[in-house]
């Protein structure tokens, strides 16, 4: 990109050019915040949808005189043509969920069971046709869709990835806003150079084009540090994580995944090239 | 005939909200001519050079260089008009951390030139001021003949049609005074115009041919008409108006 390519008398007019100094490291620590954020965010994301994906077409029938009527319901769901799976959970299942609320007296016989049959469904299946179908052959049977008692945690997911991406953007609004501070400092510094070359027939392209070589190669070590720092640190968390792996039944970040984090410094140098030029051209505009 | 280079008509300046630095200038100065501005100290020698190589516009009044009326240029178009002009600063302004061979060759760098064609003509520049051994020397470390001289020498490297130098004896001994003259009239022999702005007396005199624009308090003073009519420029129409 000729912007960037400068010859080597060009690059002795500007020594240090860039922001240098601490800026950098900022960025480093902006770019380290913004790639774990964003890590987290796509994590979420993806639980998000294998949550979603294992609950879309799963149903349950509750029938409150669970022996009396089960195998009634049974019959009947395995009868439907958009089931693809009928299955009813077993009373000793029940009991042991109970225990957790009633302790050993959810063992005792008295206590009333309800029955439950789990019911997968094709995705092109109508399920309310269905639950009327299951409710006429049981009268008293409870049609339940799993997705709906799992709403409020599927929002607070989707909620809370929401919140990972506008931290994202938040960060690299305050990286852009600590370019610009750097990329004008850099003008003063070198203000003197910059009137004699103007004094001389530069261009603002020629004269912007001295800083935002360097400004772009510290932007991208700055984004390149702090994303390898964030990458260890995500790789020791998820590398270890076979836990997470096991209940969601694929790893937290895939491959897509790892590209996007992988990019974001690259990103943020285009962010911070891009932006200091604005900076920079609208800092030379005010001269005449 | 010599065409007009420099055109002013009724410019005035000021700075901000302050009162007019320039009032009324009025004049025209002729392609290939060598012009001495003088005036007291505050009388706006600095202020009329800062219009002349572009670095202020006028807040009032008509300003053509080159030909073309630049008062209200777009500013995307002033740096191919500055590439034609060469200035010798007062205070040089050269680029403390460049070599010498660096800073003269700037310009040309500036305008696009390849490096394989910036060599040989800053060298060869670089020896016509007589600092060809200095070559890699940083300004800090030459003496003011020398950086004086180095300013020179950036400033005609690219072969402008206009130099303009403030004050370019001024900080030289009387000897090293007679040597940049002779570079600047050795330039205005090749066809430059040049401008310099002196109360170097000595340098006037000594400079035959040569006109002498007059600034008192901002005003123009040219009791004798020769800036108004350059040697071979008719009156403007305006002028003609009985």
């Amino acid at each position: 990109m000729n912007l960037l390519m400068m010859a080597e008398p060009e690059k002795r007019l500007i020594p240090s050019s860039g922001m240098r100094g601490p800026v950098p490291v900022l960025i480093g620590i902006m770019t380290f915040v913004m790639v774990v954020v964003a890590a987290a965010g796509l994590a979420l994301a993806n639980t998000a949808t294998i949550v979603k994906n294992g609950v879309e077409n799963r149903y349950s029938i509750q029938i409150a005189d669970g022996e009396a009527k089960a195998p009634a319901a049974v019959a009947a769901a395995r009868a439907l043509p958009e089931a693809v799976r009928v299955e009813q959970v077993p009373p000793e299942a029940l009991r042991r969920t109970l225990e957790r609320w009633l302790g050993p007296a959810a063992a005792e016989a008295d206590v009333p069971l309800p029955a439950i049959i789990d019911l997968d469904l094709k995705p092109s299946a109508d399920a309310s046709a269905v639950a009327k179908r299951i409710e006429r052959a049981v009268p008293g049977a409870r049609f339940m869709a799993h997705r709906s008692s799992l709403a409020p945690l599927l929002d607070a997911l989707r909620g809370l990835t929401l919140l990972a991406f506008g931290l994202v953007l938040l960060i690299a609004l305050a990286s852009a806003a600590a370019v610009v501070l750097a990329a004008r400092g850099a003008l003063d510094t070198h203000r003197s150079t910059i009137e004699v070359m103007h004094g001389i027939g530069a261009t603002d392209d020629q004269v912007a084009r001295l800083f935002l070589r360097q400004i772009a190669v510290d932007a991208l070590l700055g984004g390149i540090a702090g994303a390898a720092i964030a990458g260890l640190i995500l790789a020791a968390i998820l590398g270890g994580a076979s836990f997470a792996t096991s209940l969601a039944g694929s790893p937290p970040l895939g491959w897509g995944d790892a590209t996007i984090l992988a990019l974001m410094p690259v990103a943020i140098a285009l962010l911070a090239t891009l932006v200091a030029r604005v900076a920079l051209m609208r800092a030379l505009h005010e001269r005449l | 005939m010599a065409g007009s280079i420099v055109e002013f008509d009724r410019v005035g300046l000021r700075y901000g909200t302050g009162a007019e630095v320039l009032r009324d200038l009025d004049f025209r100065l002729s392609e290939g001519g060598f012009y001495f501005l003088t005036g007291p100290s505050g009388a706006g020698k600095t202020s009329l050079l800062k219009l002349l190589y572009l670095a202020q516009r006028p807040t009032r009044g008509r300003m053509s260089l080159f030909g073309d009326e630049l008062s209200h240029a777009a500013r995307e178009t002033l740096p191919d008009y500055r590439r034609r002009i060469g200035v010798v600063f007062q205070d040089f302004r050269l680029i403390r951390h460049l070599s010498a061979f660096d800073n003269v060759a700037l310009p040309l760098r500036i305008a696009g030139l390849e490096e394989a064609a910036v060599e040989g003509p800053v060298r060869e520049m670089l020896a016509w001021v007589g600092l060809a051994d200095r070559a890699s020397a940083r300004p800090p470390t030459l003496s003011g003949g020398e950086q004086q001289r180095l300013a020179i020498a950036r400033a005609v490297i690219a072969r402008p049609e206009l130099v303009i130098a403030d004050e370019p004896t001024g900080n030289v001994d009387a000897a090293m005074a007679q040597r940049i003259l002779h570079l600047l009239t050795a330039m205005n022999r090749l066809g430059t115009t040049v401008i310099v702005a002196t109360h170097d007396l000595g340098l006037i005199a000594a400079t035959p041919g040569a006109q002498l624009i007059r600034l008192e308090n901002g005003v123009l003073v040219d009791p004798t008409g020769a800036l108004k009519h350059p040697p071979g420029t008719p009156p403007r129409a305006s002028e003609a108006r009985p």
